[in-house]
């Protein structure tokens, strides 16, 4: 078995990962003396998604594909349909179009990043992530901060009013076409939601003030907890700023200089390869003109606050200038700042979302266009948890022959590996006994990425945690279960 | 922690989560639904296996696409009272299971040999011991154990959730009126 070192003599599985999104689980082995060997995340489902779509009509992909991920479907949906633009020769969408676009994808990332933070995260910050494990779930955060938890419900509720509103269903819609949009924004709809904005902006900012004040209370644990350098990947807009719906990719190293920048969506490929590793169902992203080696690189809020020149709205960018006078305008390398990077980024799109709703264009009647038509095309967005890659060819007969998707969690493989190391290096490396508690401090590590297994499982699906240790001849010692027990 | 509270347990297995985000969509509900119920093993919290607890529901959202989903849907079969299909994946198998019609060596090949950006020197496929065997095909949840209910939808929405939570729990008959049932 490929997983066992010749020195290790024990092996501790997390399984499943919870408070995750997807499946997945984390082994380790540990040798005589209880030092960690190897640590892995493993993505344990496969889909194929890629293969399977091959003859299907290309316009069923913007509402088939979004199906790999219930969590951030609006980003496969776009991604999908991005492409589709390419393929229908819709270089330059109607602005109606680009705007309800825009509108969809920012109550995306909303709502998204709210419930990361609020429903599956808050409790390991709120509680420890040694806490009880009955306690570490929302409900318990509502018992104790039922205004906090409020909060959270309300603001994805927000978010996914706003997908309803432009995609015609919270989960899985169909707004998007190749082209276009199926629908604007009606006054009614845009008066509901600019009615509330005020309170939105309002909590966003509480909940950014909460992930800035935590890292900043605890830079001592988070500069020991999944801190190490890597290269950063990401969109950004032709000036430099901040664009989470569309943009040329930049990837900048651990000081922050440019490995390359403003490519066009079009040549991801000559910038990116994926590696196969027979331990996970996730490939691994590098970037070519570095290799396999040493060319991984993180993506998502982490890498879009550090490699960004700016974010064009006031509050999130005030924030912004915060975040990176802490390493003193460098990229910041650790994990758990993921949190705060991913609260500005949820000031950002609120702030987008109030620009978005006063734009009359949303009324716009000019949905769709049309052009010359193609035979491939990439879309590429930035969705909640990073770049997100759609790669179409179609042929004569309007089938789709070709399919790559590099969803945003594969691309955090190796980082999210590197973090699993790295915490179990720190905290459970010669340990006599292992504690729950210390085992939850690795999903805590996971956790820092959102990372999305079931986008990941469309080539691959789901994370729950349990812990068992075999002997060198592979019997098992004890098991643990990682989670509750009765 | 109340005893006598039923419990409610939820699983992903060959599913997207769309499911489990449309119950989330019941918003300020979850927090009434909490007090009819404790949950017990879901994705959201950290229990991750049951114990010698009981259940009075099962939440299933997807069909099964590898021995591990078989295990965890045969390990809630035993442990729930009702165990209930919700989404058009765990009832029919859904988009998963488009893979039917095509051979699995087919799809790792495109996967992990043969797609545009693929990086692999060593043509290995993926098949480490750590990774469950993945099935011949996606089942939907009644062939692999007895279900007792289905809700249609990609995903039900919450309101369809919510009513045949309400209605299981307080031993009404479910009765979905003809807009909660929808087959997208
Ligand atoms: S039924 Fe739809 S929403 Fe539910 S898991 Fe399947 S694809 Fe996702």
């Amino acid at each position: 078995m490929s997983t066992a070192s010749p020195t290790a003599t024990k092996r501790v599985v997390i399984e499943p990962v919870t408070r995750v999104e997807g499946h997945g689980k984390v082994s380790i082995l540990l040798d005589e003396a209880n030092h960690v060997t190897q640590a892995r995340l493993h993505i344990v489902e496969f889909r194929g998604f890629e293969r399977y779509v091959q003859g299907r009509p290309y316009w069923e992909m913007p509402v088939l594909v979004q199906r790999l991920c219930g969590i951030c479907p609006v980003s496969h949906h776009l991604a999908a349909a991005k492409a589709l633009d390419v393929i229908v020769g819709a270089d330059q969408l109607p602005p109606t179009a680009e705007k309800m676009r825009r509108l969809m994808h920012y109550g995306q990332m909303f709502q998204s990043h709210a419930l990361h933070f609020f429903h599956l995260c808050s409790p390991d910050l709120l509680f420890g992530f040694d806490a009880d494990p009955a306690l570490r779930n929302v409900l318990a955060v509502a018992d104790r901060y039922p205004e906090l938890a409020v909060q959270g419900v309300m603001m994805r509720k927000y978010g996914q009013e706003i997908i309803k509103a432009t995609a015609g269903k919270k989960v899985h819609g169909t707004g998007a076409i190749p082209g276009g949009i199926n629908k604007n924004l009606s006054i009614e709809e845009r008066d509901g939601f600019l009615k509330d904005l005020a309170q939105m902006t309002e909590w966003a900012k509480g909940a950014l003030k909460i992930a800035r004040d935590y890292t900043e209370a605890n830079l001592e644990l988070a500069g020991r907890f999944g801190n190490f350098d890597s290269n950063f990947l990401t969109l950004v807009r032709e000036d430099g700023a901040m664009d989470l719906y569309d943009g040329q990719l930049r990837a900048i190293d651990a000081a922050g200089e440019p490995i390359f920048d403003q490519v066009d969506d079009q040549r991801y490929r000559d910038v990116l390869l994926e590696e196969v590793k027979d331990w996970s169902y996730m490939k691994f992203p590098f970037i070519k003109s570095i290799g396999a080696e040493k060319g991984w690189y993180r993506v998502g809020p982490l890498a879009r606050v550090n490699a960004c020149d700016r974010i064009d709205t006031p509050l999130a960018e005030a924030e912004r200038q915060t975040f990176k006078a802490l390493t003193g305008g460098k990229p910041n390398p650790m994990s758990l700042a993921y949190h705060w990077a991913r609260m500005i980024e949820l000031l950002h799109a609120v702030e987008k979302i109030g620009e978005l709703l006063h734009d009359p264009d949303l009324q716009g009647a000019d949905r769709v266009t049309r052009g010359d038509r193609r035979e491939e095309g990439v879309g590429i967005i930035e969705a909640p948890r990073g770049t997100l890659i759609h790669h179409y060819k179609v042929n004569a007969d309007d089938q789709v022959t070709m399919c790559n998707l590099i969803v945003s969690t594969t691309h955090n493989n190796t980082g999210m590996n590197r973090a699993v190391t790295d915490v179990a290096r720190e905290f459970i490396d010669g340990v006599p006994e292992i504690s729950e508690g210390l085992l939850n401090h690795i999903e805590v590590a996971v956790r820092a990425y959102d990372p999305c297994l079931s986008c990941a499982t469309h080539a691959v699906g789901q994370m729950p945690l349990v812990v068992k240790l075999y002997d060198a001849a592979g019997a098992l010692l004890d098991e643990r279960v990682k989670g509750c027990e009765a | 922690m109340s005893a006598s509270k039923p419990r409610i347990a939820t699983t992903s297995l060959a599913g997207c989560f769309g499911c489990h985000m449309s119950l989330l969509d019941i918003d300020r509900r979850i927090l009434q639904l909490a007090e009819l119920v404790e949950f017990d093993r879901s994705p959201i919290n950290d229990f991750k296996t049951f114990g010698d607890r009981r259940c009075a529901i099962g939440l299933i959202e997807g069909g099964c696409c590898n021995e591990e989903n078989v295990e965890t849907l045969r390990d809630f079969r035993k442990h729930c009272d009702l165990l209930i299909s919700v989404g058009d994946c765990a009832t029919m198998g859904g988009i998963p299971a488009m893979r039917n019609t095509v051979p699995l060596e087919a799809c790792f090949a495109e996967a992990y040999l043969d797609g545009p950006t693929v990086y692999n020197p060593s043509g290995k496929i993926p098949g480490d011991a750590e990774l469950p065997l993945i099935l011949d095909r996606v089942y939907p949840c009644h062939e692999v154990v007895k279900m007792d209910y289905h809700l249609p939808g990609c995903p039900p929405s919450a309101d369809t959730l919510w009513a045949a939570l309400v209605a299981l729990l307080t031993d009404k008959p479910v009765e979905l009126p003809y807009p909660l049932l929808k087959y997208d």
